[in-house]
């Protein structure tokens, strides 16, 4: 498989979180401001790399009724070397993503990523395959970010873009995206954009609504 | 009394795993299209919590926190950073025993929980409750309360997006929007309805 293909088709075309329904958990939480966000993703797109790496480098020493817990051997022994990394260099953004560097672990796309490529493929292309799938669900949560913070509280990575009312500017600050329940309705509206871009993803509704028939009076 | 009680309503409530912290997304989105499977689902969670979160709870404080190994004789090690692998690893053992010990003694309700059992140890609900547990520095009958609560919050969201998933399914839904699309949006106004429990205080 092409390298360009490997990298950016997850972006796009066959992002983990738009089609794959791959770890929409716990990262969202983190959306409400971009330079959590960020780290965040530099965090997940580091670990599925490394995770997708080191599994298809012993996929074929480990047996195949014990390869989950091997996996998350791996994901997991990552994860504390990201979590202890932060907490040197980046103590402040640490604490805001609390518990959220764990749930790394349990991020589906890593575990479905190793499971699903790294078990398949050499080392160099699952190592671009977690890098890819990174990106796609990096670029995923930046926008939801950039969304959230720019309209909800006039900023981006801290800085003012929009004055706000209460500072004698002009803008009033949407309240509501700040809150959990706006990034369910972003998500959902960048679904809805992906799926008009792109056709082939839409899915087939289980019952067809009859077309109105009305009667010539 | 009273403390442990309001503890248990925000958790349900208040705090909701799915619904304010998006915790067990992808079960809550992937297994909400019958209710039947919803509320086995969410029956598995809330007792895999009640067990592993106290569970963790003990092995924390006996064994990793910071100088908790004074009893050994070593009270200037701390071991809390090697806290995500043992949770995941205690997580994993406790499921599978359950499995185990399900199938033995309650075939109905191992049958009942079938697939959804091993997908627990993944399901981040876990993870996030007991790693809620360490960062709020909960007491042994604070964790097991919360750890129900926030079951009890998780199962009851998952019903619900499911009896609402069956009848929509009927409904007339944009081309774009349609199964996922849809349900986010759906959980979206799930989300803003409980959080008018918000100023609930016991």
């Amino acid at each position: 498989m092409k390298i360009k293909e490997l990298l950016f088709s997850p972006v796009l075309t066959n992002n983990p979180i738009g089609l794959q329904i791959l770890g929409i958990c716990s990262a969202l939480a983190v959306t409400s401001s971009l330079k959590v966000t960020l780290v965040m993703c530099i965090a997940l797109t580091v670990v599925t790399a490394f995770s997708n790496l080191f599994v298809s480098l012993v996929r074929n020493q480990i047996p195949n009724s014990v390869r989950i817990i091997a996996q998350m051997t791996i994901i997991a022994s990552l994860v504390i070397v990201v979590d202890q990394v932060l907490k040197a260099y980046a103590f402040e953004i640490s604490k805001q993503l609390s518990v959220f560097v764990g749930l790394i672990i349990t991020n589906c796309i890593v575990m479905g990523r190793a499971e699903a490529f790294a078990m398949k493929n050499p080392p160099g292309a699952s190592f671009l395959d977690g890098i890819g799938n990174g990106f796609g669900y990096s670029a995923m949560l930046i926008v939801l970010a950039v969304i959230r913070e720019l309209f909800g509280s006039g900023k981006l990575m801290g800085y003012e873009i929009l004055p706000l009312v209460t500072d004698g500017g002009w803008y009033v600050p949407n309240g509501l995206l700040l809150l959990p329940p706006s990034a369910f309705f972003l998500i959902g509206l960048i679904i809805w954009a992906m799926r008009t871009y792109d056709k082939k993803q839409v899915e087939v509704a289980e019952f067809k609504i009859c077309p109105n028939t009305v009667k010539e009076a | 009394m009273e403390h442990y009680l309001s503890l248990f309503v925000r958790s349900i409530f208040i705090e909701n795993m799915a619904l304010a912290f998006f915790l067990g997304m992808c079960t809550f989105i992937a297994i909400s299209k019958k209710v039947e499977a919803a509320i086995g689902l969410g029956i598995a969670v809330i007792v895999v919590l009640a067990i592993t979160v106290p569970l963790n709870y003990l092995v924390y404080s006996n064994l990793l926190a910071d100088g908790a190994l004074a009893w050994a004789g070593y009270p200037e090690v701390d071991l809390s950073f090697l806290g995500l692998i043992t949770f995941i690893g205690i997580i994993a053992a406790a499921v599978q025993i359950m499995e185990m010990v399900l199938d033995k003694y309650m075939p109905a309700l191992y049958n009942a929980l079938g697939v959804f059992l091993p997908l627990i140890t993944v399901n981040c609900a876990i993870m996030g409750a007991v790693l809620f547990m360490v960062e709020r520095d909960y007491d042994m009958a604070e964790s097991t309360v919360f750890a129900v609560g926030s079951g009890v919050g998780w199962a009851l969201a998952i019903t619900a997006l499911a009896g609402i998933r069956e009848k929509l399914k009927y409904s007339d839904i944009p081309h774009g929007l349609q199964g996922l699309g849809i349900t986010f949006i759906t959980v979206g106004l799930m989300s803003l309805g409980f959080m008018s429990f918000g100023g609930i205080d016991l």
